[in-house]
């Protein structure tokens, strides 16, 4: 399988007054196209600031980032960032949320309309699209922050804890539901979590990261049959010895 | 479908309804007691009605003024002065604000200035206005514009320093720049304080505007007012008082509908 994304020895420090803190140190990955790959590590540990430098919000002191073995150019389209939080704006209907990407990105032609309409009608948001995000569930909102980032047709998606401020029976079936659609349009995405339960329900591999400065401290394959969804991962025999062992790697070296 | 409301939420919404008609009728009390009160001492003469007024003589004086146009003449002045200056203050106070969330360091440098600036009894400043610029409109402008401006500027800033910058990280991971973080986020999630801004500051040019005529104008109603009291015609200068109350009144309420219209779109 060809390689999405690679990291190449990247290396982050930020300054304050008190000093320079070294977050993240010789971060090196491949990660192959189509591949569901999560990062887990102790708070601070560097995990969005990983994900921010691979977004090209923040530039690395040193490494590069390799998408499809070119150098990432500032401004492209193939990556998609979902955060925490949905943060969809109150005072623009579901509609405006998803396209702010399109009408930022300057793609609000009929292409792209026809796509944003195809996801919404698809993913159970169609009948939304007048509706104020604060008369949505949960996990509908989370959805369509989802969609206004799928509206950009990334390759690749950044998943920031998008289910951590949910209470815990709306995060399991967001994480299923989410999920799903994400392999459904054949996307890669890396997603970054402290919840070691999630990240095994959905990675193919499990990079587990150091305490500061962010290390890959040990990189685990998951081996599910591909048709399980996390909610069916979460039963399987297997989940409780991937958890013991990143458990442990966790305790020894995160 | 048709929901059944049991008898205690009947009860609820029943004394809700009487609790807002009281509210009602009370607010309409006090207002007619208050003109009825004030027109029967005067007629009895506990007031001094020549000193003092009443709501007849003040009608009457209306009735009068209004006939000859001339009270429409000095109350268009005040609304047409009121309206550049707020004009004026939002505009210029958008403006700053913005380029100062463009260019930190411009807000780092200016503020020790604004803040002074800000707290300046403004009508110090007018006698100095009134000789810079001579006894006419543009001393009312400027004057009533030095009343609102800084107060503006301070808080339409602290609403756009205030944007959650998780927001901010959204608009930039869907590729925003610097103009699309402050059109799309910074200046829509600011609209609830900019319109506060603008209740505050129509009250404050209106202010602005009356200390103005005060000292230099020859039309208005903070001219009649000083005008009125100087030769001793006290029914002209409560009669300006009053409508300026329904006045300021009318402004606040169309700035209600703005706010209704603001909240409604997007």
């Amino acid at each position: 399988m060809s390689t999405a994304l690679s990291l190449e020895n990247i290396s982050y420090s930020y300054h304050t007054v008190q000093g320079e803190t070294c977050a993240l140190k010789d971060i090196s990955l491949d990660i192959p196209k189509g591949s569901f790959v999560s990062v887990v590590g102790p708070s601070g540990c560097g995990k969005s600031t990983l994900l921010s430098i691979i977004a090209g919000i923040i530039r690395p002191d040193s490494g590069r980032i390799l998408i499809n073995g070119r150098d990432i150019s500032p401004g492209n389209d193939s990556i998609g960032y979902m955060l925490q939080h949905d943060h969809l704006f109150e005072w623009r209907s579901i509609y405006g949320n998803v396209m702010l990407g399109l009408e930022i990105k300057r793609r609000k032609n009929p292409d792209g309309i026809s796509y944003v309409d195809e996801l919404l009608k698809r993913y159970g948001l169609g009948e939304f699209k007048a509706s104020r995000p604060s008369e949505l569930s949960g996990g509908m909102r989370q959805r369509a922050a989802l969609i206004r980032t799928l509206a950009l047709e990334p390759e690749i998606l950044l998943l920031d804890e998008p289910f951590s401020a949910l209470d815990y029976q709306t995060r399991l079936t967001v994480c299923d539901d989410i999920y799903s659609i994400i392999k459904n349009e054949h996307k890669t995405a890396v997603l970054v979590t402290h919840d070691l339960s999630e990240a095994i329900s959905v990675g193919d591999t499990v990079y587990v990261l150091s305490r500061r400065p962010g290390r890959i401290a040990r990189s685990v394959s998951v081996d599910f049959p591909a048709d399980m969804t996390p909610l069916m991962r979460r039963n399987a025999p297997e989940f409780k010895d991937y958890f013991n062992i990143l458990w442990k790697e966790l305790n020894e070296n995160g | 479908m048709d929901k059944i409301i049991s008898q205690s939420q009947l009860r609820y919404l029943k004394n809700r309804k009487r609790q807002h008609s009281c509210i009602i009728i009370m607010r309409t009390l006090i207002l007619v007691l208050l003109i009825g009160g004030w027109e029967l001492c005067a007629d009895i003469g506990i007031l001094n009605s020549f000193v003092f007024s009443s709501p007849s003589r003040i009608i009457r004086c209306f009735t009068g003024m209004a006939g000859t146009g001339i009270i429409w003449k000095h109350l268009w002045v005040t609304v047409y002065e009121t309206l550049i200056c707020f004009s004026i203050v939002i505009a210029a106070g958008m403006l700053c604000a913005m380029l100062m969330w463009r260019f930190r360091m411009v807000f780092k440098v200016a503020e020790p200035y604004i803040v002074l600036l800000n707290s300046l009894p403004k009508s110090a400043l007018a006698p100095v206005l009134i000789v810079w610029l001579g006894n006419n409109v543009k001393t009312i402008i400027v004057a009533a514009v030095s009343v609102a401006i800084f107060g503006a500027v301070l808080s339409i800033y602290t609403a756009f320093i205030e944007t959650d910058p998780e927001k901010i990280k959204l608009i930039r991971t869907l590729g925003g720049k610097r103009r699309h973080i402050l059109t799309k986020l910074v200046i829509p999630s600011s609209i609830p304080t900019i319109i506060n801004t603008m209740k505050v500051n129509l009250g404050l040019s209106l202010v602005g505007v009356i200390i103005g005529e005060f000292l230099a104008a020859d039309s208005g109603l903070g001219y009649l007012i000083i005008y009125g009291s100087q030769i001793f015609k006290m029914d002209w200068v409560l009669m300006s008082i009053v409508i300026l109350c329904i006045l300021s009144g009318v402004l606040y309420k169309l700035i209600n509908i703005l706010e209704k219209k603001a909240g409604h779109s997007g």
